[in-house]
């Protein structure tokens, strides 16, 4: 019975040192990064291909989820204000919604599936192959090579694709909004005007974003970069990367929102 | 270094989100309409200011003429200094009226702005003398309440 317990014990202690050791790595792996971005940044052509893949091949899901989710919340929304005669603060539900939280946040989520696997999956097998090995041979350093310019493509990649999300969003409630409900145009976007902030929203809504690039980035890069060499491995890892960065974003999210509505 | 395909939809990706987030700024935000440029400064003391916060909009006729630039408190008066940031193209005349008003009944509250008679206008650094406080719910209840109270208690003794 005692030895069962102290088994049990021992498999926990085992397994949150085991984290702690990972975290640790984890972060020395992101100083690392950041110390070799001025390497890569010599071949900026690394980091401009990177963007291509993470973020132009991720405009087509953004691009359509935002304007269904747009749609969506304009239903919604419509469905309730309109019971307290309401309905044209529609733009504002919309638009604060958007930018605040679901731009930010359901960019981050579907940036974690829709480039963050592939970013893990890519890195992983190059290590299955022995592909960053090669590169350590060849004095290449696979972090100035491969890693930094993924990282610096999806910070970059992030707060565009999650302005575009708002964006379109926006719009998609506004064409369920005005033509199909047939809430008056002016008051759709005056309102709107009026009770969303450049700063309080907006570039909160950029920083959270931002925020998130890094977060989600980091998870994936490190997730394949720490990956057994095998194809269990590697398969592992890109489940935890989007485990993981999807708990990171709405763990950042909560954190970085208390901090921005206690003014 | 040669030109690809990827460099030019890479290019469009960068310009379409600098577009859209210049797009959330005038057209979602109030990018346009809070940097209405110069603006001129005027303060004004309170008893009471309610809800009022900072960026609350400042009115005259229904119009938003400024915005609500900071509220201290000055413990040698006890009242509450109200920094007001008014738009230079509408110049007030000094003895305007500065009251604190709720849109709608449970709406936001801001500051509104009476003009006065004066021939002379208000400048930088003004502040304005006539002030109203904002009304709080409770006090008018209570005061209410009592007027109700001793209202009855004179019908009884006339009877």
């Amino acid at each position: 019975m005692l030895k069962r317990l102290a088994e049990v014990l021992r498999g926990m202690g085992h397994r949150i040192i085991d984290r702690i050791w990972r975290l640790g790595s984890g972060a020395r792996f992101f100083l690392y990064t950041l110390i070799y971005s001025g390497e890569s940044f010599r071949r900026i052509h690394l980091t401009i291909r990177e963007i291509y893949f993470t973020g132009v091949m991720s405009l087509l899901i953004i691009l359509v989820s935002a304007f269904f989710v747009g749609m969506v919340l304009a239903l919604q929304g419509y469905n309730t204000l309109q019971k307290y005669g309401s309905s044209e603060a529609i733009g504002v539900l919309v638009a604060l919604s958007l930018v605040r939280e679901l731009g930010p946040v359901v960019t981050a989520l579907l940036f974690a599936g829709r480039a963050g696997t592939a970013i893990t999956a890519e890195i992983g097998l190059m290590k299955t192959t022995e592909q960053l090995s090669a590169m350590e041979m060849m004095a290449v350093s696979p972090i100035a090579r491969v890693v930094a310019p993924r990282f610096w493509a999806g910070v970059v990649s992030m707060p565009l694709l999650a302005a575009l999300f708002s964006m379109v969003g926006v719009l998609g409630g506004y064409i369920v909004a005005v033509p199909v409900i047939g809430v008056d145009n002016g008051a759709f976007w005056s309102q709107m005007q009026a009770n969303v902030d450049f700063q309080a929203d907006i570039v909160n809504g950029v920083i959270k974003s931002v925020v998130f690039g890094v977060a989600c980035t980091m998870i994936a890069l490190f997730e394949g970069f720490d990956a057994p060499p095998t194809a269990e491995g590697v398969s592992r890892a890109t489940t935890r990367t989007v485990v993981n960065s999807s708990l990171a974003v709405l763990g950042l999210d909560f954190i970085l929102t208390s901090f921005m509505i206690v003014t | 270094m040669e030109r690809t395909t990827m460099d030019l939809w890479v290019g469009i990706f960068a310009v379409a989100g600098a577009a859209a987030l210049f797009g959330l700024a005038l057209k979602v935000g109030n990018l346009t309409s809070s940097s209405v440029g110069e603006t001129y400064t005027v303060t004004a003391a309170f008893e009471n200011i309610g809800g009022l916060k900072p960026r609350a909009p400042v009115k005259s006729a229904g119009v938003v003429v400024g915005r609500v630039d900071n509220i201290q408190f000055d413990s040698k008066t006890f009242e509450a200094n109200v920094t007001l940031k008014v738009d230079k193209r509408y110049p007030f005349p000094k003895d305007t009226f500065a009251n604190i008003y709720t849109a709608g009944l449970l709406g936001e509250q801001y500051v509104g702005l009476e003009a006065g008679g004066d021939e002379q206008s208000l400048k930088d650094g003004d502040k304005i003398s006539h002030t109203q406080d904002a009304v709080v719910l409770e006090k008018m209840i209570s005061q209410f309440l009592y007027n109700k109270a001793s209202e009855s208690g004179d019908s009884k003794k006339a009877e």
